[in-house]
């Protein structure tokens, strides 16, 4: 059911941990839908000098936040804002349609944390594509 | 990997065929094809062959042989028992009781029959995911005509309170089917002294193949057809009969039947070494359904802060088949409606495991899925921002 690449970065995710001191952390998703992903930056110069991040979630979920933060790594941030879950999905060599939420879900996490980050700096926050994520205050888990 | 070793525990999704079953069968593929409606000496054959399977099973649940009907498996047989005998009863009520956590044989069949105007009461389960009989007393109405539940569950193991049940049922004049899929060749079954009008089963749980199974029909219970064709099985299921899957399917259940008690108490100590190891030795572990009203194989336990189809993945990639009630491995999202049905958050439905024994498990598969298992539940918790949470949590309150 996966790609090859899902499962390489499922079984050997890459920056897989938490920065303590981190300049900014995104979390999105929900433990009623069964993945929640945070993701954590530390940024300089307007680079993201280290990226991690934490899962709970199905293979896919795993593999999308592997996959994101090896793309934005080293990237500006707003190199990184562009990241598209398309552009994970697409690095993973392909999601089963069910698991396309799971990059979703890895684009809203980085989004999330570079807004974090800018909020502490007193910078206005960008502006997040709403709602595509599935539900989370509604109680439902429908993409 | 080629000499990885690999170790099988999804015994309730299905059985490997017994080498005695596939023997009987093959020839029936072969030299003995006749068609069991011809009329000359290969045809008869058949028609023999077909006649002892159904004595075999008649003799495993303590039926009469014109008492059984062969199908398709699992799924034909309570599609067949509940829409059958909902129509035919129609004139008489147009109200059907089962419980919350069927087979989906059994719940989308009553989806169904709820569009064609029938009325489904879906008994509640209890944590332990059992039925109250007062429940079912008092969901009888003067328009109930069938009561359908499970013997035992096939993602917890709970097994019903199927005598009580049959006895209310049989009081009142009111049909009982039970999807005895799960439970066949594991619990002993009579179906005179447990009240049981209807039961399914399904050939290939219990070591022998797929697409084959039966439905016990007791005589006189009405039950309008539900293939359409034919006169085979007496006029009742139309198609021409899967000759080899009927004979590999008598062949299984007088072998399961024969050894049940042994076979099954061997099984029920393996399981419970497994499980108690797991429970105390895996922490922030719960175990799912009843303790020991249970099958003998069956483990179902939720493992908090991780999700389950990222521990099948894990598992898999060791060897080892299991299964999972999360969402994400099923092509939905909402988790299992039985770990739902028994009370569980969604969340610790999303972290179930499902691991079932069976004949060929040893003491050595045992410690090699603990070991994978522990490595697999402390790997995913390393990676959970849930487990880091309560981790925080903790050192704060120590
Ligand atoms: C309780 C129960 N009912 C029905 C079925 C369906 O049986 P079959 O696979 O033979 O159609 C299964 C098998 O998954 C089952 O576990």
């Amino acid at each position: 059911m996966y790609s090859e690449k899902v499962m390489d970065h499922f079984m050997n995710p890459r920056n897989q941990g938490e920065i303590t001191d981190a300049d900014g952390v995104g979390e999105v998703g929900n433990p009623t839908c069964g993945d929640i992903m945070r993701i954590f930056l530390s940024v300089k110069e307007n680079i993201i000098t280290d990226v991690k991040f934490q899962t709970f979630g199905c293979g896919a979920a795993v593999a999308s936040s592997s996959m994101a933060t090896e793309l934005i790594k080293g990237k500006t941030l707003e190199e990184a804002w562009e990241v598209s879950n398309k552009a994970v999905a697409e690095a993973l060599e392909g999601l089963p349609p069910i698991k396309m939420h799971c990059s979703v879900l890895a684009e809203e996490g980085i989004h999330k944390a570079i807004n974090d980050y800018r909020i502490k700096q007193g910078l206005p926050p960008w502006e997040e594509k709403a709602g595509h994520h599935h539900g989370h205050d509604d109680g439902t888990c429908e993409t | 990997m080629a000499n990885q070793k690999s170790v099988y525990m999804d015994h309730s999704a299905t059985t490997a065929t017994d080498p005695e079953v596939v023997q009987a069968m093959i020839p029936w593929f072969s030299n003995q094809y006749g068609n069991p409606s011809s009329l000359y000496k290969l045809a008869r054959e058949s028609k023999t062959a077909i006649e002892n399977a159904r004595s075999k099973v008649a003799t495993a649940i303590g039926a009469k042989p014109e008492e059984i009907f062969f199908t398709s498996g699992g799924t034909e047989s309570d599609n067949w028992a509940l829409i059958g005998t909902a129509f035919a009863l129609r004139k008489k009520g147009n109200h059907i009781i089962t419980s919350g956590i069927e087979h989906h044989a059994i719940q989308h069949t009553c989806e169904y029959l709820e569009k064609q105007g029938f009325s489904v009461t879906y008994l509640p389960v209890d944590e332990s995911g059992k039925i109250r009989t007062a429940d079912l007393k008092s969901a009888i109405t003067d328009g109930t005509i069938l009561v359908s539940v499970m013997f035992a569950n096939n993602e917890i193991g709970t097994i019903q309170p199927v005598k009580e049940i049959g006895k209310i049922c049989r009081e009142k004049g009111i049909l009982f089917h039970t999807d005895a899929v799960q439970a066949i060749g594991n619990i002993p079954i009579d179906v005179g002294d447990l009240n049981i009008d209807l039961l399914s089963l399904s050939s290939h749980k219990f070591y022998g193949p797929k697409g084959t199974g039966a439905l016990f029909i007791r005589k006189g219970v009405r039950i309008d057809n539900y293939i359409h064709g034919g006169g085979q099985e007496r006029r009742k299921r139309a198609g021409t009969e899967n000759v080899p899957g009927i004979v590999g399917l008598g062949t299984a259940i007088e072998k399961v039947t024969r050894n049940l008690e042994d076979n099954s108490n061997r099984i029920r100590v393996l399981r419970d070494r497994l499980l108690d190891r797991i429970l105390s030795e895996i922490p922030h572990t719960r175990l799912n359904g009843h303790r020991t009203d249970r099958l003998a194989g069956n483990i179902n336990v939720s493992f908090e802060f991780i999700e389950g189809e990222s521990l099948l993945l894990l598992l898999d990639h060791a060897g080892i088949a299991a299964s999972t009630g999360s969402a994400c491995s099923s092509g939905s999202l909402e988790p299992s409606h039985v770990l739902l049905a028994i009370g569980l958050r969604a969340e610790i439905a999303h972290g179930s495991l499902r691991l079932t024994l069976g004949r060929e498990n040893t003491e050595e598969d045992n410690e090699y899925v603990f070991a994978e298992l522990k490595k697999a539940v402390e790997r995913l918790r390393a990676m959970s921002p849930l487990y880091a949470d309560y981790l925080k949590k903790r050192s704060r309150h120590v």
